[in-house]
């Protein structure tokens, strides 16, 4: 018998270990094996049984579950995990293998199309592995959007004896966890696209830069970098190719900023994380002052599959200029959160509604925030925007990282606008005036309007304004997204003290 | 939503001590911008980062004084004194507060007389706010 339990974090949050113990002491003849997580974290944890090569799932399974599971008459039986509803309606590309296999299995990720990539990148020279990436118009997924294969080209054309590939696996933002999810749960393919990076640009050497906050991917990641480097993935002879290159894991602090690409490669070095201005930029003059790409994990664990696939197959999904699949993150205030990978075009209201379901609470959905702390609050009449780059861009949002956080309608959105503030201000690595100075003023603000004062809405209309032109990153200018966003649209409840007083 | 990490407990400043800094030393000064990496490594030996290691720091990297301290203070993780026994991080950030956590978070403290990064005098607790773990797609919000 062959049994499947996730060891993703968020897994064992719900108990998974104790499940996992229970398994082993009434079936002591099974084979368990641990996977990440499918993404539907609702039924996590998510239990499959295997039977006749088909894997049957169970969930959200309790250690009481156990007996019956095993006996099959279990009330939380699902059926063939691949037929539920959340599985068949999605593109799997960045996310094929997890939840599927072994994350510390080599073997297993070779027989699910691993490598494949790695093996094409070698017998290609750079600037073809550039060409491929360019024409698969992928994206950064970290939030910025900036074409992946344009940031290689320049790292590639760029003359030094030492260059670097820098993963930003700094996943700061409230309710995303994508990052967190592959690093867990498929950690070679991260491995396999920093190593094609690598050969595309010319950099032998390459750094993970992972937040604390996820010590369970920290210690999956690092695992995972030795198995590749024994197996001859990692080192100085590259799959047997002549070619070096070699990585390594390092840990963050809990320092948000430090998801900026200059304050990370600041962090890296050993220094204060505070923004650098650009240019010169990163790609010039990266890590150590040397050429870097630095890329987010979903970027970069999305690169073996277009290898494998071939540049054109991943460009044939999308919407506009956003081509591929988003890796949305469902969270907060929700009935079915989750990871749901997708072609880029999809609703924002099919994704809350039908997907995710409507709030955990039942009540009317008030907002969505889309992309994190530093992206905006958008408001149920503009569910109809499709998920892309531009498309939000258009409605005054951001896609981010592609976390959406759900609201209902109790949610203070004042307090949410005050608390984007509070967060800046907090979080603010203090070398730019608008943002040290502006987020702390902010929030006086926004308690001089919340204490009555209608007078001071132009005022906070006037301080985002500062903020968005003339902060030196994406902490202090996009601050103002979440706030505006709050007060364009939900102007009562800037309103309802003020009324009160009067 | 409660994470309790447990923190190694303060050595006071012994023989040991300064062995076991100028071995975590050692073993850091090899890499490409050495300094978390060590600070990382003294705070999982000692739970805090001990002054009496701020001297050998500085010479080994060849830094000053001021710019050790600018690091120390710039990262939420580093801690220049022991914490509590316990460590409680509670999520402050907005996926939490649309279930509920900061009304919880508020209690919490009210009723340990803390605020954010308080120990409670006992020695017990130390409450710290964290921004998302990239947890909060669960449907039980615990």
């Amino acid at each position: 018998m062959k049994i499947y339990v996730p060891m993703d974090s968020a897994a064992k949050a719900l108990g998974a270990e104790d499940v996992v113990a229970a398994l082993r002491a009434a079936a002591p003849e099974a084979q368990i094996v641990r996977t990440g997580s499918r993404g539907m974290i609702w039924l996590e944890p998510l239990v499959e049984v295997e039977i006749d090569g088909v894997r049957h799932g169970y969930g959200p399974v309790t250690v009481g579950d156990v007996a019956e599971i095993l006996d099959g008459s279990s009330a939380k039986a699902l059926g063939p995990v691949e037929d539920l509803e959340w599985m068949k309606r999605q593109t799997r590309l960045t996310f094929a293998r997890v939840g599927v296999i072994d994350p510390l299995s080599l073997s297993d990720y070779s027989a699910h199309g691993g490598l494949i990539g790695l093996r094409r990148a070698i017998g290609m020279s750079g600037a073809e592995i550039v060409a491929e990436v360019t024409n698969s118009g992928l994206r950064g997924r970290g939030g910025a959007g900036f074409p992946t294969g344009i940031k290689w080209k320049t790292v590639h054309e760029a003359e030094a004896p030492q260059k670097y590939i820098v993963c930003n696996a700094d996943e700061g933002d409230s309710g995303t966890f994508a990052d967190r999810m592959i690093m867990e749960g498929d950690p070679f393919t991260l491995i396999e696209g920093m190593a094609i990076a690598g050969l595309g640009v010319g950099a032998t050497r390459g750094y993970v830069y992972l937040r604390s906050e996820y010590p369970d991917a920290i210690a999956v990641m690092r695992r995972a970098v030795e198995i590749a480097r024994g197996a001859g993935v990692l080192g100085s002879d590259v799959l047997g190719s002549g070619r070096a290159f070699d990585m390594e894991i390092r840990v963050g602090a809990g320092a948000y900023v430090c998801g900026e690409e200059t304050s990370l490669l600041n962090s890296l070095e050993g220094k204060r994380g505070v923004v650098r201005a650009k240019p010169p930029l990163p790609a010039l003059e990266g890590f150590l002052g040397r050429p870097t790409v630095v890329n987010n994990v979903i970027s970069l664990a999305t690169v073996p599959v277009i290898f494998e696939k071939g540049a054109q197959t991943y460009a044939d999904f999308g919407l506009g200029r956003s081509r591929g699949t988003v890796t949305l993150q469902i969270a907060g205030n929700v009935a079915r959160g989750g990871l749901f990978e997708t072609a880029f075009g999809i609703t924002l209201g099919e994704v809350v509604n039908d997907l995710g379901g409507g709030t955990l609470t039942g009540r009317p959905i008030k907002a969505v925030q889309v992309g994190g702390p530093l992206g905006a609050y958008v408001p149920v009449s503009n569910f109809d925007v499709p998920l892309g780059y531009e498309e939000l861009d258009a409605k005054g949002g951001l896609l981010g990282h592609a976390g959406l956080v759900v609201f209902d309608d109790h949610a203070d959105m004042l307090q949410m606008a005050r608390f984007a503030m509070e967060f800046c201000a907090v979080e603010s690595c203090g070398k730019c005036t608008p943002c040290r100075i502006g987020a702390v003023r902010g929030v006086e603000t926004i308690d001089r309007i919340a204490a009555g004062d209608g007078a001071a809405i132009p005022l906070l209309t006037d301080l985002c304004e500062t903020m968005k032109d003339g902060s030196l990153c994406a902490l202090g200018g996009f601050t103002p997204f979440p706030v505006m966003s709050a007060l364009t649209h939900f102007p009562n409840d800037f309103a309802t003290q003020k009324e009160a007083a009067e | 939503m409660p994470n309790w990490r447990t923190t190694a407990t303060a050595q006071p400043a012994t023989a040991i001590d300064v062995e076991e800094i100028a071995r975590i030393i050692d073993a850091h000064i090899h890499l490409e911008g050495p300094l978390l990496p060590l600070l990382h490594a003294l705070q999982e030996a000692f739970g805090y980062v001990p002054e009496h290691a701020h001297a050998p720091i500085c010479d080994a990297l060849n830094i000053t004084r001021a710019e050790m301290h600018g690091v120390i203070t710039f990262y939420h993780d580093f801690r220049e004194k022991p914490a509590g026994r316990h460590v409680l991080k509670i999520y402050r950030a907005e996926a939490c507060q649309s279930v509920g956590g900061a009304a919880m978070a508020d209690a919490l403290l009210a009723k340990l007389g803390l605020d954010w990064h308080g120990t409670t005098a006992n020695g017990a607790v130390t409450i710290e706010p964290v921004y998302c773990l990239g947890l909060r797609a669960r449907r039980d919000g615990r």
